[in-house]
């Protein structure tokens, strides 16, 4: 048993670990050799920490000797993609400017992983400030696809969707503002899910665009998935925007049961462009679930093609104010060769954000701009205002929504580079959720060439619960979840 | 000649006394060693977030509708993006169009002229953190004031109509004392100019007189004071119309008073309008005010300066002047009310409250409220005085040990024996020694100076410690040098 215990989901390596099987340390070990083994080629950490994770699950192991109650994510390793806070612990957004960075606080989330005593074992990879959809925008190295080295593992949370198909932890936590869990799950073959807005703490999240990020967990099944939500969601203090509603428990959704349900599909989410194997295993998915009992029905939703558009004003404009206070004054990246205060200033930020990044904020300074914010940042508010509006009318008659969670899988390294509205096309199935606000997953549903295709999965707001259940069911019923790269 | 009339605008920043900050739970006190009262929100450090302070949303919306502001229903904040190095995430969280009060007044006399002075908004911001320069090109920053809940109170020119508009320094002045008045009645702020609790910076143009489009107006700064206020508002307005009348023009600009040189130098130009992006803050959700809220708010406004004022002129009889004083603050209003209640005389008891009892608060720079005086004190003083137990001079030496020490007036008077003699024969007796020893002065009094009756009662006075009943003195004083 001993010696392949990474390849364990977090729930196999927990009854062990509980049952005394394995110890944490044991564990720990085993994920730390195979990062050892297999970093040097997938890179997915930007730090790793194999000192405080075999320290940490020396704790869980004493606690566990003392005869400890506890929970079930407990000696368990996880990833935290490289955005969220960790004290003491490299924290750089794969950024030039955060080179160097050590935050004094931990991230809400990082917290709650501690109080569960998940044991850390790294910080991985992603598009610069999440600003990307192959990983390919990292200040520092790309991150390669398992299922095939020379293809991108998706983006913005790459490391960590990379990090969970290669078994170099358990889960991971990335962070979606449009698609950057659910895409890179979908390219890796893993689960992802975006929660709903407001479902889990931002508080220690370096922002991209506040009104759209949103943690969430990446894991090797859907048990997983409910676990990791069980551990992150709740009303935080610290973040206005956290919601204040019960949580459930998410393990009780664990039901392999779809009689009844009600899917919609909206035709939008197959546009052009989209792969038609890709369409054929989703709508083999679909086919699955109403032999399963459910029932289905195409359906339209308009206003979901202004999603993209509405997205790339909306994320810059928030972006361009929350990249501001990169400025070399308190921490981070600090220009040498500057005069005063101002060249400072702008040195800093042209030597320490990317091309990609650098874009994004010219575009929303612009959009905000005096003589052009009615023109875009407020027109965009107002679409994204009905396009909410369409799928609360959705959901009134579907209990989900089910699409392609990329319209392709895994392009290569360095293909995409020069067609920069190609690579945005990648996220035009992920983007109207982050704007609508609601809960999606993203699961593997077959492959083409090799690569793992993804199947999303979405529902009304705080309706996580209907979500599991559809995904539960779906797995219980196919293997791809049991499939693993080979490395 | 033309004549210009000045039209003056009024915005007035005011740190709220909260306990924590607006939105992080750091201390809000002054001064403290740089960067002590500070945490990854303050300091915008990556990933923090803001929350609001409820309790600073009360004290302002206190503040808004003690200025007769309408409340807003429902109110958001926005970003306000500049770079600058005192302020940590190059954007201040503040609002824009959807303030939380608007429309209101202040009321204030000047030049014997009543005013209702338009106020456009009073909205709430975050303070940003302070720059300290230092020797060799070198600057730090200090983030203990950054966060610090910010009020900004915004005149409106032109004023709606009933309502009126700023239009001199002498209004300027008053519309600032009358508002720090308020807010130190509400308790929302200590409004220290000094210490940079209340700051204020008027924008100033002239036009020629009956014109309705303003002229081009400068904006002033580094006004630490009222007198500066005055003084740079005067500064400014006989400036402007300077330059007009040597037929030049005004220069839209930012102009810092100099308070040593006393006059006012251009900062820098605001020909170009600063372009802040503003944005609602993606972080906070919007507040929403029900009226049972608002109403309970209310309710705990206390009696404001104007309102107090006007009580005391009709239930004390009192002249504006003394009303005034005594209202300045909420401390020494109350100190006043209270003696009032329990004496016969309020008038009397004004005289000695802004007389001898702000002439000691202010040489021994005694707070108020710190005093040992209680009205007890005063009011037996005032019976002391009304029995002739002791005279108005002596009184005044036993108010000022009282003051000192806390002790009762009895007890002073008794300790140091001040009972008023007014036991004819002693002060005969001081009279007769003080005539038989002065005969020069007796002969040129009686040779028609009357005037030295003031010389002949000091010297009895003096033979009596101060004691003689000061009317049997002159009574008898007349009688004998009459014979
Ligand atoms: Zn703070």
């Amino acid at each position: 048993m001993a010696d392949r215990l990474y390849e364990l989901t977090a729930h196999e390596l927990s009854d062990l670990i509980k049952s005394k099987q394995a110890s944490a340390v044991e564990v720990a070990q085993s994920f730390v050799d195979r990062i050892d083994a297999v970093d040097e080629r997938v890179k997915s950490y930007v730090t790793t920490t194999p000192e405080l994770a075999i320290e940490q699950a020396k704790a869980v192991d004493d606690a566990i000797a003392h005869g400890e109650e506890l929970g079930p994510l407990a000696g368990v390793p996880g990833a935290i993609k490289d955005n969220m806070n960790t004290r003491g612990v490299l924290t750089t957004c794969s950024s030039k400017i955060l080179y160097n960075y050590k935050p004094i606080y931990n991230a809400a989330v990082v917290d709650r992983l501690a109080t569960e005593r998940v044991v850390t074992v790294g910080k991985t990879n992603l598009d610069e400030f999440a600003m990307g959809s192959s990983t390919e925008n990292s200040g520092f190295f790309v991150t390669h696809n398992p299922w095939n080295l020379d293809k991108v593992p998706g983006g913005s949370s790459g490391g960590s969707a990379a990090a969970v198909a290669a078994d170099e932890c358990a889960f991971a936590l990335g962070s979606d503002t449009g698609g950057s869990i659910r895409q890179p799950a979908s390219f890796c073959g893993v689960v992802g899910m975006k929660p709903t807005y407001g479902r889990v703490s931002r508080y220690g999240l370096i922002a991209f665009a506040s009104s759209l990020d949103q943690i969430g967990p990446l894991t090797k099944d859907v048990t997983d998935c409910a676990l990791v939500m069980n551990a992150i969601s709740g009303k935080d203090p610290c973040d206005a925007t956290s919601l204040d509603v019960p949580v459930p428990d998410f393990t009780k959704s664990l039901v392999d049961n779809v009689k009844g349900l009600k899917i919609g599909v909206p035709k939008e989410f197959f546009a052009q462009g989209t792969d038609p194997d890709v369409e054929k295993a989703v709508r083999e998915a679909i086919e699955l679930l109403t032999s399963l009992g459910a029932e289905y029905k195409d359906t339209s939703m308009r206003s979901a093609g202004y999603g993209l558009p509405v997205y790339y004003i909306i994320a810059p404009a928030e972006c361009s104010s929350n990249l501001a206070r990169f400025d070399g004054v308190r921490y981070g990246l600090r220009s040498k060769d500057s005069s005063d205060v101002i060249s400072m200033f702008n040195k800093t930020r042209e030597e320490g954000f990317g091309a990609e990044v650098k874009q994004r904020i010219m575009i929303g300074t612009y959009a905000l701009s005096a003589g052009y914010y009615d023109a875009y940042y407020l027109k965009a508010q107002k679409v994204r205002t009905l396009l909410r509006g369409e799928f609360e009318k959705a959901f009134e008659e579907f209990d989900v929504l089910i699409t392609p969670t990329s319209p392709t899988v895994a392009f290569g390294i360095g293909e995409l580079a020069d067609d920069p509205f190609a690579m945005k096309l990648a996220d035009v199935c992920t983007i109207p959720v982050n704007l609508a606000g609601i809960p999606a997953i993203s699961l593997p549903c077959g492959y083409k060439n090799g690569l793992p295709i993804g199947l999303q999965i979405m529902a009304k707001g705080l309706d996580e619960e209907t979500l599991l259940r559809v995904a539960y069911t779906f797995e219980q019923h196919t293997d791809y979840h049991k499939n693993k790269p080979k490395l | 000649m033309v004549e210009y009339e000045p039209v003056i605008g009024m915005e007035v920043h005011v740190e709220l006394q909260t306990q924590s900050k607006m939105f992080c739970g750091c201390k809000v006190e002054f001064g403290g060693e740089p960067n002590t009262r500070c945490c990854p929100v303050c300091l915008g450090l990556p990933g923090s977030l803001p929350v609001v302070n409820k309790r600073a949303i009360e004290l302002m919306t206190k503040t808004a509708l003690a200025l007769n502001c309408s409340i807003a229903s429902q109110s958001i904040f926005h970003r306000k993006n500049y770079y600058y190095p005192d302020l940590p995430k190059n954007y201040q969280i503040s609002q824009y169009d959807n303030p939380l009060g608007s429309n209101g007044y202040v009321e204030i006399s000047a030049g014997g002229r009543h005013k209702k002075i338009a106020i456009r908004r009073v909205h709430m911001e975050e303070d940003a953190g302070k720059l300290l320069h230092q020797e060799g090109n070198k600057s730090h920053v200090d983030y203990n004031r950054s966060g610090v809940p910010l009020m900004e109170i915004v005149t409106m020119n032109p004023p709606p109509p009933g309502l009126d508009q700023i239009e001199s320094a002498e209004e300027a002045r008053e519309y600032l004392q009358r508002l720090r008045q308020i807010l130190l009645y509400l308790g929302v702020s200590d409004v220290k100019m000094e210490e940079g609790s209340m700051r204020c910076e008027p924008n100033i143009s002239i036009k020629p007189k009956g014109q309705v489009e303003f002229g081009t107006k400068t904006e002033i700064k580094n006004l630490n004071s009222f007198r500066a206020v005055y003084m740079g508002v005067e500064y400014e307005l006989k400036r402007q119309e300077k330059v007009l009348r040597a037929g030049g023009r005004v220069v839209q600009e930012t102009r810092r008073w100099d308070d040593s040189r006393s006059v006012t130098a251009s900062m820098r130009s605001k020909e170009v309008e600063q372009e802040y992006r503003y944005f609602p803050e993606p972080d906070l959700v919007p507040m929403i005010f029900n009226d049972e809220w608002i109403d309970e708010l209310h309710s705990t406004i206390p009696e404001l300066p104007l309102e107090k004022i006007n009580r005391f002129i009709e239930s004390y009889s009192l002249p504006q002047a003394d009303a005034e004083v005594l209202a300045d603050t909420p401390e020494l209003a109350d100190f006043y009310d209270n003696c009032a209640k329990c004496s016969k005389d309020p008038k009397a008891v004004a005289n000695w409250v802004t007389g001898e009892f702000l002439r000691l608060i202010n040489a021994t720079g005694t707070p108020v409220d710190a005093t040992k005086l209680t009205p007890e004190h005063i009011c037996s003083l005032l019976d002391l005085i009304d029995k002739g137990t002791i005279n108005r001079n002596i009184a005044k030496t036993v108010f000022e040990e009282m003051f000192n020490s806390g002790k009762l007036p009895a007890d002073i008077v008794k300790e140091k024996s001040l009972e008023q003699v007014t036991d004819t024969g002693a002060i005969e007796a001081a009279v007769d020694k003080v005539i038989a020893a002065h005969s020069a002065e007796v002969d040129r009094f009686r040779a028609g100076e009357e005037k030295l009756i003031g010389f002949f009662v000091g010297q009895v006075m003096r033979e009596s410690k101060g004691k003689a009943n000061p009317g049997v003195v002159n009574k008898l004083l007349k009688s004998k040098l009459a014979g």
